[in-house]
């Protein structure tokens, strides 16, 4: 994966999760460019897209909007369960969650996120898992 | 400076945030990278995994050639240290992979990669996991160092998916892996369930699939390999990927078969999923057969219903909604092309070329010409499209041969003027039409008769777009000030061309403002029979009573339309303006008294007289205009040389303005025998 976007319907960035490095402009650019892509998409169109050399999968679920660009090699569908596993993560920890719990708690959706992917790549597919890490983590903080 | 500071705080909380800030907020300051590489390093020794885990998630986030300087070397050693947790050991993987992906030549092979091979073996999945995507990568580089992880990786996917049991590629894949008696296929499937339904796999089972991410990765590695025996397909969705390795025909043939009916799936991704293997399929020779028999099933998916889908998008008016799908599906339509389609396939393209923007169209075309290429027997008609597109450059041998790279826009003469959208084809994917805004309907042409007989080129812009017939009264004005002005009429053609200094040439400029195309262009030229006879280049001896005429006929939007231009082709374009002195001029007025080369012409002044553009006049009507030579100094004085094949004639002409009375007289004079 080369990144991970979180937007919501206006348009505003949640979350963004760069696997290649880029400037900041570049990075700037081309969330501006894909956000504006992805919200002209009626509903009822497929999940994916072609931009630029990059295949994008995004899915939405309520207001917000997850986003990824993947290579050509990468398997889409798998992106997209990729997605939903993600948001399954977060919904386990935040209890039901909703576009507010990441935007107060966006260093915890991070650090989920660092749990299940890391460098581009999944690496914890157990939910178990994961939510053990980051409750060990949190039991740290109360140290 | 301060995150620096958390970072290397013993406490949890201001570690994480540290971290996260220094993931973010990476820059290249080089005091604070060999900082923070500092605290990283503390990190990853420290006896706390959490900590390691932290720094290693920030080394996989940031992957700077610094970092990968500084830990390259490190982090093998800790994927395959025995001690290692296996929350670090899968991070660890993963960092590795980062680092190898930004620098690849920091990364030393070394002894630890046999042991990162053993990793598939590891108990932990999510340490498998890692340790296969690791592995994909870096068997892609160096595939004898990893060949052994093949062996492991069929056997781990054996035991993480269930087998199909009758099959006799899992026998070939279990003998392979040495499992269990290869032949009984009953206690290997009693495996199978046991080990599925064992803990481990329990929390990696995604909606009754079994660790479907595991198994697409372990696929993945195994296609960095040449297949050691066809394995069984994947179910549904994650087929995609999956079904490259295969090498078994019949199976490739099923696979197809399978896909076909995904094609008319309610669900939008499955279609376009299945759009795009059978494009990938098309190309492998097993089953290029198979992919040609859904070859229906996709036109029917495109077809045309009753209503249109506009927005200058691509190709066809259909009920596919979704572009991506409709891209796809003309990928694959042009993936499956071959001898015995093409015919089929080129005229479905063709049959909604007119209803396709500008870059669309030029995407079509280059599509054409690779047709001609690859497909003889489509040659002729894609010719025969060309020839009769009175738009296009007539099909040229040259325009048609075969080149690498393959011609580009321009080759067919279809320039678009600034401001129109861009069209940024892939080089192997020219089927695929993207959808642009259709800016800029102008298409600017240029027609270049090939034929020897007309070497009547004309830059002469007419708007050709409306339903005027015959030229009104403003049409006589512009006609006249084109016959005067300079810049609307060639300048003498250049000496390296034909009949330098006696010819003169005309290009005919025909822009086309509409959104559609003019069909049955033909342009006639109509002139008196003097001019006919000199309309090769050379110059009509006598003068032109009237001036020639080209009438253009064509059909837009139906209808007959027929526009008569006249075209600015009169004596003294042929003008070539000479200098003389005072005496001379003087000398050759008094000669020329005889009254048949004489003509004097005086006519009230219709505009203010401006001195100004008065010289441009007579500079434009084509002949020199002399200062000084008139003793009065507010008139014009004016000579020129009208070359003919045969003689040369001067003229002299002399404007006399009048301001009180606000006339002018005009009097020429021209050697005429």
């Amino acid at each position: 994966m080369q990144f991970m976007l979180l937007f919501s319907r206006q348009g505003k960035l949640r979350l963004q999760k760069w696997y290649v490095p880029l400037s900041d402009k570049e990075k700037k650019k081309i969330t501006r460019e894909l956000v504006q892509t992805v919200l002209a998409r009626k509903p009822k169109m497929c999940s994916f897209l072609e931009w630029r050399d990059l295949k994008i999968v995004y899915k939405r679920y309520a207001s917000l909007y997850f986003c990824c660009a993947i290579e050509d090699q990468d398997n889409e569908l798998i992106t997209l369960e990729i997605i939903h596993r993600y948001v399954e993560l977060l919904d386990k920890y935040f209890g039901s969650v909703c576009e507010l719990d990441i935007i107060f708690n966006f260093e915890k959706a991070y650090f989920i996120l660092d749990e299940f992917l890391l460098g581009g790549e999944v690496q914890e597919t157990s939910k178990k898992n994961v939510l053990k890490a980051i409750e060990q983590a949190d039991l740290l903080q109360e140290i | 400076m301060e995150a620096v500071n958390l970072l290397s705080s013993n406490r949890y909380t201001e570690k994480q945030i540290g971290y996260l800030f220094i993931s973010v907020l990476v820059n290249s300051n080089s005091e604070l990278i060999r900082l923070i590489n500092n605290a990283v390093k503390n990190d990853l020794g420290s006896r706390n995994p959490t900590f390691t885990g932290l720094a290693l998630h920030c080394i996989a986030n940031v992957g700077s050639r610094e970092m990968a300087e500084a830990f390259a070397g490190e982090i093998p050693k800790i994927l395959v240290a025995g001690d290692a947790m296996d929350s670090v050991k899968q991070s660890a993987a993963l960092c590795l992979l980062r680092l190898y992906r930004t620098s690849p030549d920091l990364v030393p092979m070394g002894d630890w990669t046999s042991r990162v091979v053993h990793l598939l073996n590891d108990q932990h999945l999510g340490v498998v996991t890692a340790a296969a995507s690791l592995i994909t990568t870096l068997a892609q580089k160096n595939p004898e160092e990893f060949k052994t992880s093949v062996s492991l990786a069929v056997s781990r996917l054996s035991r993480v998916s269930p087998s199909r049991g009758t099959e006799l590629d899992t026998d070939r894949c279990a003998a392979r892996s040495q499992h269990t008696c290869p032949r009984c296929l009953i206690p290997r499937a009693v495996l199978q369930i046991v080990t599925s339904a064992s803990t481990d796999l329990q929390d990696y089972t995604y909606y009754f699939v079994p660790a479907p991410w595991l198994s697409v990765k372990l696929l993945r590695l195994l296609q960095c390999y040449p297949p050691p025996g066809p394995c069984p397909p994947s179910r549904g969705g994650f087929g995609g990927p999956a079904l490259r390795p295969l090498s078994e025909p019949n199976l490739l043939v099923r696979a197809c078969n399978q896909l076909g009916q995904f094609l008319q799936h309610r669900e939008t991704n499955l279609r376009y999923l299945a759009l795009e293997s059978m494009c990938a399929l098309a190309s492998s020779e097993f089953s290029h057969e198979a992919v040609k028999t859904h070859i229906e099933t996709v036109i029917s998916a495109l077809k045309a219903s009753s209503f249109h889908v506009a927005v200058g998008s691509v190709l066809v008016p259909q009920t596919e909604r979704d572009v991506s799908v409709r891209q796809r599906a003309v990928d694959l339509l042009y993936a499956m092309c071959d001898r015995s389609n093409a015919q089929q396939i080129f005229h479905l393209l063709h049959s909604k070329f007119h209803l396709c923007s500008v870059p669309t169209r030029a995407l079509l075309l280059s599509t054409y010409i690779k047709f001609v290429n690859l497909f003889p027997e489509v040659k002729g008609t894609i010719q025969d499209v060309l020839r009769s597109d009175s738009q296009l450059k007539n099909a040229d041998a040259t325009v048609l041969e075969e080149m690498p790279p393959f011609p580009e826009l321009h080759a067919v003469s279809v320039s678009r003027p600034p401001g129109a959208g861009r069209c940024a084809p892939r080089a192997h994917r020219t089927a695929t039409l993207r959808r642009r805004a259709a800016r800029g309907r102008f298409l600017r042409l240029t027609l270049r008769g090939r034929s020897p007989g007309s070497r009547l080129r004309g830059q002469l812009r007419q708007e050709i777009g409306s339903s005027r017939s015959i030229l009104n009264s403003e049409d006589v004005k512009m006609f006249t000030e084109v016959c005067l002005a300079v810049s609307a009429v060639l300048a003498p053609s250049p000496p390296s061309a034909e009949a330098a200094g006696s010819g003169r040439r005309m290009f005919i400029f025909y822009g086309n403002k509409t959104s559609t195309q003019f069909l049955s262009f033909t342009p006639t030229l109509i002139c008196s029979d003097d001019l006919q006879a000199n309309i090769l280049g050379s110059v009509a001896p006598r003068p032109l009573a009237e001036a020639a005429c080209l009438c253009v006929a064509h059909r837009y939007g139906g209808t007959f339309q027929n526009v008569s231009v006249k075209l600015p082709i009169t004596l003294n374009k042929f003008f070539q303006p000479t200098e003389m002195a005072s005496q001379d001029f003087f000398q050759r007025w008094k000669q020329l008294s005889n009254p048949q080369q004489e003509v004097q012409n005086i006519f009230k002044a219709k505009h203010p007289m401006d001195t100004e553009i008065t010289k441009a006049k007579i500079i434009g009507f084509g002949s020199a205009l002399l200062e000084e030579v008139d003793p009065n100094p507010a008139n014009f004085v004016g000579a020129g040389i009208i070359h003919t094949k045969t003689t040369q004639i001067g003229c002299l002409l002399r404007l006399e303005p009048n301001l009180q009375a606000q006339v002018k007289r005009l009097e020429g004079i021209a050697e005429y025998a």
